[in-house]
């Protein structure tokens, strides 16, 4: 065919509404963002100053003392999700994809309400529930002797942050659940019926078997914890305000950037260093993601049945 | 026998840890529930007895309802996540057809720059899009909110969508167009239909997040007339903090609605999942 087709209309119809609003609101915020941490203040006037900005985010005391605190506390809560969310979530759905489970549907249903449910109600009742005054937490704890096993946990530096991060796993743990249980049910029936004639049932079944052929679910479970504990804000501020108290224990970036962007108490907002913030979390996350794409991804085999 | 035997150990076994981990799952919102029902003096004298005749009493709802204007919140809720739902899927089943239907130019690198959104969250964008809003006048209305969420759930939407969309027979549609369909009665009469399933699952990831969302409302339309109901309950709670029954029954007015939608669209859910959303 030597004639060229006609431009066809329908598929810039089709994607130019996606597009347009995608690249407005999204895109180009985006980038005026990362333009935005480029400037600064200067007696009233906008002036550009080039990467000085980081510089005072890294490397002034006024400025690097929270930042990296902030971004220790971000790496733990991660760390926490990684090790607790992500084992607990395999297990449920193990649990849940064993053929002739009964009742699976409601364990499933039942499990995910958590991830549902908004950071307001998340962070408020497990504020009341460990709350020393109302005492469920103590009061259950006495019930099976362990009552000096009792501190008010969300209140002391030390253990705040830990206590967060467990609130934030057993809110989110349907979605791994859910996303493994998927990645469990499409292995065919003919790979678990020639494991079991050869005799390898059980946790080795699990192990040699399932755990290889769900590792790209595993790994893509990983990827949305990561983006998602890095840009994570509200459960933060919902139960220990913008402030993110004990003493900032349990600051993270996403509060770190709420407060520099609309300022606190007495201390003004500032949009330059909000955004200067907001591009060090943008750099984070893609690094994390690049990392992921470029040196897991590609080693992670994939089989297609 | 004995493997039997060993079955049924094992059987009782799951039961027992996905019995124990459901209790965990629920036990804060059975807490919240039960107690939003009780008088102050019964919430604080047994946290976890059920209400008894002696014990009930609704002075938290009664609070609440005369205090907050819970049913304009929860009205401008509705309409922020059923708005934006609406434009999530419609755009973003329109472009999922387009990427998955017609080989143009440029098509691999559009649906990589689609699927960025995936992976970069929109909140980093905030600064320049409350100056933007600002600049438009658009502060403190709903349609604000209903932008943002539309672009921050198309993403995901093209991304699944399009995955869904390469799976409906390609003869189907060929017989459309040899009945001289055009391109669009194709997309709307016979693609969508066919991946309802999948439009569910797209329904249930983009509308949770909208209707528990807290940062945009706060940052965008925190006037009294356009709080959402998440909005609405935080800045309830901070305010009534020690009315017990006011908080308790604001918790629970702001879990019944979602738990409803997502009661309705669980079962469309797993499907959806299921059926190579994450393949």
């Amino acid at each position: 065919m030597a004639q060229r087709k006609p431009f066809r209309w329908h598929v810039g119809v089709f994607l130019a509404p996606a597009l347009l609003v995608y690249t407005a609101i999204m895109i180009v915020p985006l980038i005026g963002t990362l333009n935005l941490s480029l400037f600064n203040l200067d007696q009233g006037n906008r002036v550009f100053v080039g990467l000085a900005n980081f510089a005072t985010l890294f490397g002034d005391p006024r400025w690097s003392g929270a930042f990296w605190n902030a971004l220790g506390n971000n790496a733990w809560f991660f760390l926490v999700h990684m090790l607790v969310q992500n084992p607990i979530g395999i297990l449920l759905a193990a649990l849940l994809s064993s053929p002739r489970l009964r009742m699976a549907a409601f364990y499933r249903t039942a499990i995910f309400i958590p991830t549902i449910l908004s950071f307001v109600v998340v962070g408020f009742v497990w504020k009341l529930i460990l709350s020393p005054i109302w005492g469920i937490a103590p009061g259950m704890l006495d019930a099976v002797g362990l009552k000096s096993l009792f501190a008010p946990w969300l209140g002391r530096e030390g253990s705040a942050l830990t206590t967060l991060a467990l609130v934030s796993v057993w809110q989110f743990v349907g979605i791994p659940m859910m996303l493994i249980y998927a990645a469990l049910l499409s292995i065919p029936d003919e790979v678990i019926e020639a494991a079991e004639m050869d005799g390898v049932t059980g946790w080795s079944q699990f192990r040699k078997i399932k755990l290889p052929l769900i590792l790209p679910a595993i790994g893509i479970i990983s990827i949305l914890t990561f983006v998602g504990n890095f840009n994570a804000f509200d459960l933060i501020y919902v139960s220990q305000g913008a402030l993110a108290g004990p003493n900032f224990a349990t600051d993270i970036l996403g509060t770190f950037l709420y407060r520099t962007f609309f300022g606190f108490q007495l201390q003004l907002g500032d949009p330059h260093m909000g955004a200067t913030i907001a591009t060090a979390m943008f750099g984070i996350i893609l690094v994390g993601v690049c990392i992921y794409l470029f040196t897991i991804q590609t080693r992670l085999r994939r089989y297609q049945f | 026998m004995s493997t039997a035997r060993h079955s049924t150990a094992r059987s009782i076994a799951a039961h027992g840890v996905l019995i124990l981990y459901t209790m965990i799952a629920l036990f804060p919102v059975f807490v919240i529930v039960v107690n939003s029902f009780k008088s102050r003096r019964a919430i604080f004298a047994d946290p976890l007895a059920l209400p008894t005749p002696a014990t009930f009493d609704l002075v938290g709802y009664r609070t609440v309802l005369q205090q907050g204007d819970f049913l304009l919140y929860f009205q401008n809720s509705m309409i922020v996540t059923l708005g934006s739902l609406f434009f999530v899927l419609l755009f973003g089943a329109m472009a999922a057809f387009a990427l998955s239907e017609y080989r143009f130019r440029g098509n691999a690198l559009m649906g990589l720059y689609l699927a960025l959104g995936i992976m970069i969250p929109i909140r980093l964008g905030t600064v320049a899009i409350l100056q933007m809003m600002v600049a438009s006048g658009l502060v403190n209305t709903l349609m604000a909110l209903v932008l943002v969420y539309t672009a921050q759930g198309l993403p995901l939407a093209v991304f699944i969508l399009s995955e869904f969309m390469r799976g409906v027979s390609d003869d189907l549609k060929n017989a459309g167009r040899i009945d001289g369909l055009s391109e669009y009665t194709i997309f709307f009469r016979l693609v969508l239909p066919l991946v309802r399933p999948a439009m569910a699952t797209v329904a249930v990831f983009t509308m949770i997040p909208i209707w528990n969302d807290l940062w945009f409302p706060l940052i965008l339309a925190p006037s009294e007339a356009t709080k959402t109901i998440t909005l609405g309950s935080q800045v309830f709670i901070g305010q009534f903090v020690t009315n017990w029954n006011a908080v308790l029954a604001a918790l629970g007015l702001a879990i019944v609605p979602v738990l409803v939608m997502y009661l309705i669209f669980s079962r469309q859910l797993i499907r959806g999942i299921t059926a190579g959303a994450v393949k």
